[in-house]
């Protein structure tokens, strides 16, 4: 199988205006012929939905929360990318580009990463055209901040609730629709199936959370923009529900599955208290621009943040600032994260067990005053007392890297189509744009520049070559699928053993936390390979659902997310076995340098590993797209 | 620490429901409200009992998907914080708490303490948005707004729609959540120019949606968990008098 991602040509800057210009349109009297469904409510979903809707083909939205409002990009907090320059302080298109592929890793499409950087400045005035309140300077002009991984101020935000602004804009763009009637909502439904016609994306098969009633919906294309699978971690900053079904279904219909051991670990969480623990709260990366990260030079057991005001500045290690002078607390979150874990595991780490760091604000608050910081930061200081019962404005956070983010996801080409005709992913859920590291506030521009300025041209082109006629949703395809998905469903409740979902999820959370989580090598992934197996035999065999599938069944639900979670979960470790560099999230024990960052081998390993589905029980077929790099040159990245 | 626990349990909408009394130990003061519930469930589902349905998803506060009663109170007893939020520090070892659902007209039953809270969106459908499609806008900077109106619209668009105003309101009316949408967008000149129409179509939408009226008792300020002020109330019965007595809104005359 040979892939082509469909990179335009000419010169970088001009790819994507050529490829506008390029590609096929669909006369607009012509769109109201065309169905098109839409799976996932979030950033990149609500921003697709309501572009094409406006545009004039008719759209089928879909999301199991039991409002679109409610997706998991409401949570986002620090802030969304552009490069507006409004500072003055040398951002540029190139620049957001450079940074993004650098931050990376060089594991990323130039073509699709250049394309990202040119449309981020429509997505802010499109938001602030929609009444998104970003914060704002005293002259009345937008405010930003700096952001982890780039020397210049380019990151937009509104307070600590920058992902709810912006989600609310795109929910209020398709409520429009759907009050126009161009878009027709679907909430509490969740996708539990892709249907192929001949090949093409047809139609889906989704459960009624609520009813439990299996129904077909069919299509002329399906995009799926359906989040990132950080939750096969159990434990992750990822909202509760927060699921990879959509994108793994699809791919076992086909759809090729791209980087999945790239998952990115954020350095400034809240610290797990104990073994009750549910979720991991993250503490928005943009306190990294005033919080110094520290832990005591030599390791005290136990350390509170209360002792930590005892401890003199020169028993202090700054380890960030001291060992990354240029970009210090900035550095970007793989580097933050595996430098924290290091310092614990020297033990020096602090808290109750001892896996913790402090980020401390008290030079801040004492330089720029505690009101400047409550304006900044007031939500997150509030959320933090909340949880932990400390006063960050009188003692320092304490802060642990949590799983956070997935880079991998479903593989797509320059139109954000995957390998399966029709199907689209956008959003988390494809793996386009951040190769092997995301860079803060990049997720949000990413989301939106699919859904608002990518997708709408793109799709045109596969469309116009369609016919109008719809496919009945009595096609045997359909059908075939629908039994599908009700025998999965049968099975689960029939097994009736003696353990919850919640206890195999957490059990698979450790496997993959412990082995393929901040850095892997060899040893661990095969022995987690072997164990990832054992469980999920004990799955089938064990599980326990209490009640029917004909009425909301919460833990039903669950089951169905986590068996898809134990074999991604599988796939992820296949991935990372497979990449013994080291690049971005990826940490391989075997291959850093000698100062212990991370080493790549660019004659190797420059490839987008993409996975291809064979069978059950069957190893999946790796299939390289060689990333080729004409603008950039490929460099150890350096924060020093 | 041990507790008492009175739960709603019903089996759907249908169902009469009724409470389910459980008791708790091993609690720890560090787990969230939700967590204890999440170990109960465990337990329950041990035993072979359905575990207590209720929603939630981020645990942040910031969805607006988690929704409890607790011992009379939405989102219980700590001011400015959304039930997942809560932590059981917050109670004493020994308490009994009471858990309901959201109690409305308009927020029926769905199974346990899971309520169909759809008609906020439909309020929103009428007019909770500026007329703008993708692309052809101006430049963001083109539009300056002073940092105190930028504050204020920002206050009220923290609304997460919870529905916890309509909970507390012995009314069931859903004034905050309405004023919170109509007063951020009449605030800022974007949201200016269809603002009347937004005031008269919101209400009209809301008033069909079968919530109460508004007799200025304040409990749904006083329960909101991201503290949206009376401030707002006011001022959308401003737009909406204006509305009223000028022309602009012609669809609706
Ligand atoms: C705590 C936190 C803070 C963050 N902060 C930032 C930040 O400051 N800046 C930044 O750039 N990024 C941030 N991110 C990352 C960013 O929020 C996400 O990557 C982004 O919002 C994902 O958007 P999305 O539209 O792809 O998916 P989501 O918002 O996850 O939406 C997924 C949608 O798909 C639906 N769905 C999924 N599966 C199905 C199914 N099978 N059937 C039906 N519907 C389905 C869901 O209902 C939902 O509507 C943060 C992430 C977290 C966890
Ligand atoms: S106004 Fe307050 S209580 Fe009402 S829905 Fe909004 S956040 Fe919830
Ligand atoms: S679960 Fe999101 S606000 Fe409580």
């Amino acid at each position: 199988m040979n892939l082509d991602a469909k990179i335009p040509e000419g010169p970088l800057v001009e790819k994507w205006t050529r490829h506008k210009f390029n590609i096929k349109l669909v006369n607009p009297a012509n769109k109201r012929k065309y169905d098109i469904i839409v799976i996932g409510t979030g950033l990149a979903g609500a921003s697709a939905a309501a572009s094409l809707a406006e545009l004039g083909y008719n759209i089928k939205s879909f999301c199991f929360q039991d409002s679109p409002r409610r997706a998991h990009s409401i949570a986002a907090q620090g802030g969304i990318n552009a490069s507006k320059n409004y500072q003055n302080d040398g951002d540029s298109d190139y620049r957001l580009f450079y940074d993004t592929i650098k931050g990376g890793d060089y594991r990323s499409r130039e073509a699709n990463v250049y394309r990202l950087a040119e449309v981020s400045s429509s997505i802010i005035d499109q938001c602030v055209a929609q009444g998104v309140p970003f914060a704002r300077e005293y002259g009345g002009l937008l405010d930003n901040r700096s952001f982890g991984g780039a020397q210049v101020s380019r990151t937009f935000y509104a307070r600590g609730q920058t992902g709810q602004q912006l989600l609310l804009g795109a929910y209020s763009a398709i409520s429009r629709q759907i009050a126009n009637s161009k878009v027709q909502i679907f909430p509490r439904t969740e996708m539990l199936d892709l249907v192929l016609v001949d090949g093409q994306a047809r139609g889906v098969v989704v459960r009624d959370l609520v009813t439990g009633k299996i129904e077909s919906h069919s299509s002329h294309a399906v995009i799926l923009s359906t989040g990132g699978y950080g939750n096969v971690f159990y434990l992750s900053t990822n909202a509760m529900a927060s699921n990879a079904t959509a994108a793994w279904r699809a791919h076992k219909r086909g759809a090729l599955f791209a980087n999945p051991c790239f998952t990115q670990i954020h350095p400034t969480c809240i610290p797990v208290s104990g073994e009750h623990q549910s979720k991991l709260t993250l503490m928005s990366e943009s306190l990294r621009n005033d919080g110094r990260i520290w832990v005591p030079k030599k390791g005290i057991r136990g350390l509170t943040a209360k002792d930590a005001l005892r401890i003199p500045e020169e028993e202090r290690d700054y380890f960030l600032e001291r060992r990354y002078p240029a970009f210090g607390n900035l550095v970007p979150r793989d580097v933050a994260s595996r430098n924290a874990k290091m310092v614990c595991d020297e033990g020096r780490g602090v808290g109750a067990t001892g896996l913790a760091v402090f980020l401390d604000f008290a030079d801040t608050i004492q330089r720029d005053g505690r009101d400047v910081i409550e304006q900044k930061y007031g939500n997150l200081f509030d959320m933090y007392k909340q949880i932990t019962a400390d006063d960050p404005y009188n003692v320092p956070m304490m802060i642990y890297p949590a799983v956070h983010y997935t880079m991998g996801g479903l593989w797509v080409d320059y139109n954000l189509m995957t390998n399966i005709h029709g199907l689209y992913a956008l959003g988390e859920c494809n793996f386009s744009d951040h190769g092997a590291n995301r860079l803060g506030a990049s997720a949000l521009m990413q989301g939106l520049a699919d859904g608002y300025f990518v997708i709408p041209y793109t799709i045109g082109d596969y469309l116009a070559n369609m016919p109008y006629r719809k496919i009945s949703v009595d096609h045997e395809a359909f059908q075939l699928a629908e039994k599908h998905v009700k025998d999965r469903i049968e099975n689960l409740l029939n097994i009736n053993g003696n353990r919850t979902v919640d206890d195999f999820h957490k059990e698979l959370g450790k496997i993959m936390w412990d082995y393929c989580g901040m850095s892997r090598n060899e040893e661990g992934l095969k022995h987690a390979k072997q164990e990832v197996i054992k469980l999920r035999d004990e799955f089938w065999k064990d599980l326990k659902v209490i009640g029917t599938h004909e009425e909301l069944n919460m833990s039903l639900e669950k089951a169905n997310r986590v068996a898809d979670f134990f074999e991604l979960g599988e796939l992820m470790i296949d991935d990372a076995l497979q990449r013994s560099e080291s690049c971005g999230g990826h940490f391989r024990e075997e291959s850093q340098t000698e100062e212990g960052e991370a080493l790549r081998i660019d004659d190797e390993f420059s490839f987008v590993a993409a996975w291809k589905f064979t069978g059950k029980d069957q190893p999946e077929e790796l299939i390289k797209e060689e990333l080729i790099f004409e603008n950039v040159k490929l460099t150890q990245r350096s924060y020093k | 620490m041990y507790f008492k626990l009175k739960i709603w349990r019903q089996k759907s909408p249908e169902d009469k429901g009724g409470f389910q009394f459980y008791e708790l130990d091993d609690v720890s003061p560090d787990m969230s409200f939700l967590e204890m519930i999440d170990v109960l469930n465990e337990s329950l589902e041990i035993k072979g009992v359905e575990p207590v349905h209720f929603d939630h998803d981020c645990r942040e506060g910031i969805c607006g998907t988690c929704s409890m009663f607790i011992n009379g109170r939405p989102h219980g007893p700590q001011r400015g914080v959304t039930t997942c939020q809560l932590h059981m520090r917050s109670f004493n070892d020994g308490d009994t708490i009471t858990i309901e659902p959201w109690r409305a007209r308009s927020f029926p039953v769905i199974k346990d303490l899971v309520v169909d809270r759809s008609a906020f969106d439909r309020i929103i459908q009428a007019g909770g948005f500026v007329s703008v499609s993708t692309g052809g806008v101006p430049d963001a900077n083109e539009i300056p707004i002073s940092t105190n109106i930028a504050n204020e619209a920002m206050d009220a668009a923290s609304c997460i729609g919870c529905g916890a105003c309509v909970a507390a309101c012995k009314n069931a009316s859903a004034m905050l959540f309405v004023a919170a949408k109509i007063s951020q967008l009449a605030l800022l000149p974007q949201g200016k120019i269809e603002a009347a129409s937004r005031a008269e179509n919101m209400v009209v939408q809301m008033d069909s949606e079968g919530f109460g009226t508004c007799t200025n008792t304040e409990a749904c300020v006083a329960e909101c968990p991201k503290e949206i002020g009376l401030v707002h109330i006011a001022r959308m019965n401003r737009e909406y008098f204006f509305a009223k007595q000028s022309s602009e809104n012609i669809s609706l005359r």
